[in-house]
């Protein structure tokens, strides 16, 4: 099977820092990576360099077995890539509505169709089951649970082929935990690939078929989630070593 | 589990089901107040149709500008050349329409249309500093204020040019006439209602809630009664000597049109949605896709435009270019807009606050004159009416927040 994504040798330098140094990952259909390692490891940058917001120095992205340029986060959604940001990414001035359709605004004419996109909102947040009581008040008078379905439902509204959650759990209780669980297990029955980066690894251990271990900009490795326990995985992100009876997967 | 992001919260009780913005209906309240304060202060002399008429043109030049003086703060960024280029497209667009020696002696048309021009290019000139280097938009366009100014003076060697062409100095001081006014006013009233019916319709289609119905009679009621009583202050201000109504002045029909577009842009359209996404959140709007950068160069393009049409309306109504025109306009502009409720951190801010702003700003101004306040007390009152609506916004937005 054609891998759904694949970053191969990927390299980025900010200035005198090594960001990613030769960095290689894929990502089937219906499948979930979990990308661990410490901060500053380089997760969040490997996954900016997919979703536009940075390019790399060097290396190559293919998506759907064709190598493509991503510039820009216009072209990352045109290959059907979303990305959750660790910060969300919302403007917290505007409305639920807004912030779900930034950027891909419904028109008719030259006038936004609010009454289309408060309808198709509600209808994508639904499908997370967290409460929002109005859609059309400022996010910023939002949870961290109504905040983090605005910025899923803003990603899965577009079909996503591949969806990239950066910490998408970070500021949620245990049962919004528990819900944006069962959507990730949803969308993987649809075909859709999806990066998980977390901190938690119950998390990933409940969710990833694969991790990726990350440390200062270099890939540990890569393991079948059922084939290693806790501190097998510990051991990579802290020692940066392989456990001894895996080779990498 | 079902619709759980049903708008779960009670309906609006009383005022609230209004859905009408709180600062907004308080500004209208100070308004009144002041207005009425005046009314008796003057003995009558502040609601005569012939002081209104005054204040709604004394309100014009501020009023073009401050829409666009909006989009920039909402936008994170500031425009300190309003004045100054002000000064220098007014002084070109003389120069271009005055006879010669003096000018060129072009028609005002072409004089009106190359000095918009000089305004959308100049803005652009801002634009691309702030949004391709990066230069903060306090340091461009104070640059542009030094820059634009001296330019308005070395252009005409410190002259006054004048007079202008006789349909160009309209766009300052005529008036539309009564049976125009009408026709404004009615296509006001019907515009009112239309925008009304056709909202309702298609929320109620789409099965969104809706205001209750008496909520919209009293809204939309009090819009056409505004609309009525405009018409004929308007029309109740007649030329000396005769019985001929003036109508609404020029100045004032164009500041209308801009205000009205101005607010439909940013509430309906992407442009405005943009603006105000970047200045929530302008990393969010760039991961969003949205090219920010030309979006802030149009941003500086529209004020620019907006400069140069109020340069067009205050040199017509002086009928003259003066190396000094418009010179701190653009602080009365940010005055006008803070007080409005736009707020310099950006992201927030309306058309409609803003433009009571700039009329709570011009009636202060203008009744105080008519009281015979000396100028310095004048700036000494509206100093404090500006600090005031600051300290009300700041407390409003920590609250709302917290």
């Amino acid at each position: 099977m054609t891998p759904l994504v694949e970053m191969n040798n990927i390299s980025l330098r900010f200035g005198g820092n090594q960001a990613l140094n030769d960095v290689s990952v894929s990502l089937y259909p219906g499948e979930v990576v979990g990308l661990l390692g410490h901060n500053g490891a380089g997760k969040s940058t490997l996954i900016k360099v997919l979703s536009g917001a940075y390019q790399a120095d060097s290396g190559q992205i293919l998506v759907e077995g064709q190598e493509v340029q991503i510039k820009t986060p216009q072209d990352s959604q045109r290959y059907g890539i979303e990305t959750i940001y660790q910060n969300l990414a919302l403007a917290d001035n505007l409305d639920a509505v807004a912030n779900v359709f930034l950027g891909r605004e419904k028109v008719r004419g030259a006038v936004l169709d609010e009454d289309v996109m408060e309808l198709e909102s509600r209808t994508i947040l639904d499908r997370l089951r967290i409460r929002i009581p109005s859609l059309r008040v400022p996010v910023a008078n939002m949870s961290g649970g109504q905040r983090q379905s605005v910025a899923i439902g803003r990603a899965i509204y577009f079909k996503a082929k591949c969806l990239i959650m950066d910490e998408p759990t970070a500021a949620l209780g245990p049962e919004e935990t528990r819900k944006v669980g069962e959507l990730v297990k949803a969308l993987k029955a649809e075909g859709v690939g999806i990066f998980l980066i977390s901190h938690d690894l119950h998390d990933v251990f409940d969710l990833a078929d694969r991790i990726t271990v990350m440390k200062n900009g270099k890939v540990v490795g890569t393991v079948n989630t059922p084939e290693v326990s806790h501190d097998d995985v510990l051991g990579m992100i802290i020692g940066g070593v392989m456990p001894k009876h895996l080779p990498s997967a | 589990m079902q619709n759980t992001v049903q708008d779960t919260q009670k309906p609006r009780q009383g005022f609230a089901s209004l859905g009408l913005d709180i600062r907004q209906v308080l500004m209208l309240g100070v308004l009144v107040v002041v207005w009425i304060a005046f009314e008796i202060l003057t003995g009558g002399l502040f609601l005569s149709p012939v002081n209104l008429w005054n204040l709604s043109v004394q309100t014009a030049v501020v009023g073009i500008t401050v829409g666009g003086m909006v989009l920039v703060i909402v936008a994170r960024q500031i425009d300190l050349s309003v004045g100054s280029v002000l000064g220098f497209c007014a002084m070109i667009m003389a120069l271009l329409q005055v006879s010669p020696p003096l000018g060129l002696g072009l028609s005002w048309v072409v004089a009106l249309i190359l000095g918009l021009a000089l305004g959308v290019l100049i803005g652009a000139f801002n634009g691309y500093w702030v949004a391709y280097w990066g230069v903060p938009a306090f340091v461009v366009t104070l640059a542009g204020l030094l820059i634009f100014r001296n330019a308005t003076f070395v252009v005409a060697s410190g002259r006054t040019v004048a007079p202008m062409k006789q349909t160009f100095s309209l766009l300052g001081a005529g008036s539309i006439g009564a049976e125009a006014t009408w026709i404004v006013g009615l296509l006001g009233m019907a515009f009112i209602i239309y925008q009304a019916l056709g909202n309702r319709r298609s929320r109620l289609k789409h099965r969104l809630p809706v205001r209750p119905l008496w909520a919209e009679w009293v809204v939309n009621g009090v819009l056409i009664l505004f609309t009525l009583a405009f018409v004929l202050v308007m029309n109740a201000y007649t030329y000396p000597g005769t019985n001929i109504p003036r109508g609404i002045p020029i100045p004032v029909v164009i500041t209308l049109v801009v205000l009205i577009f101005l607010a439909w842009m940013t509430r309906s359209t992407r442009f405005g949605r943009y603006v105000f996404a970047m200045g929530g959140n302008p990393e969010a709007a760039r991961l969003a896709g949205i090219n920010v950068r030309r979006i802030m160069v149009q941003v500086f393009m529209l004020m620019g435009f907006l400069t140069a049409l109020a340069a067009a309306v205050q040199a017509a109504r002086l009928n003259a270019a003066t190396a000094g025109l418009g010179t701190n306009l653009e602080l009365s502009v940010i005055a006008a807009a803070v007080i409005g409720g736009t707020a310099l951190a950006g992201g927030s801010g309306t058309i409609v606050g803003a433009a009571l702003g700039a009329l709570l700003t011009s009636s202060l101004q203008n009744g105080m004159v008519l009281m015979g306040i000396p100028t310095e007390w004048q700036n000494i009152v509206l100093g404090i009416v500006l600090l005031a609506a600051v300290f009300y916004n700041t407390v409003f937005l920590r609250n709302r927040r917290a």
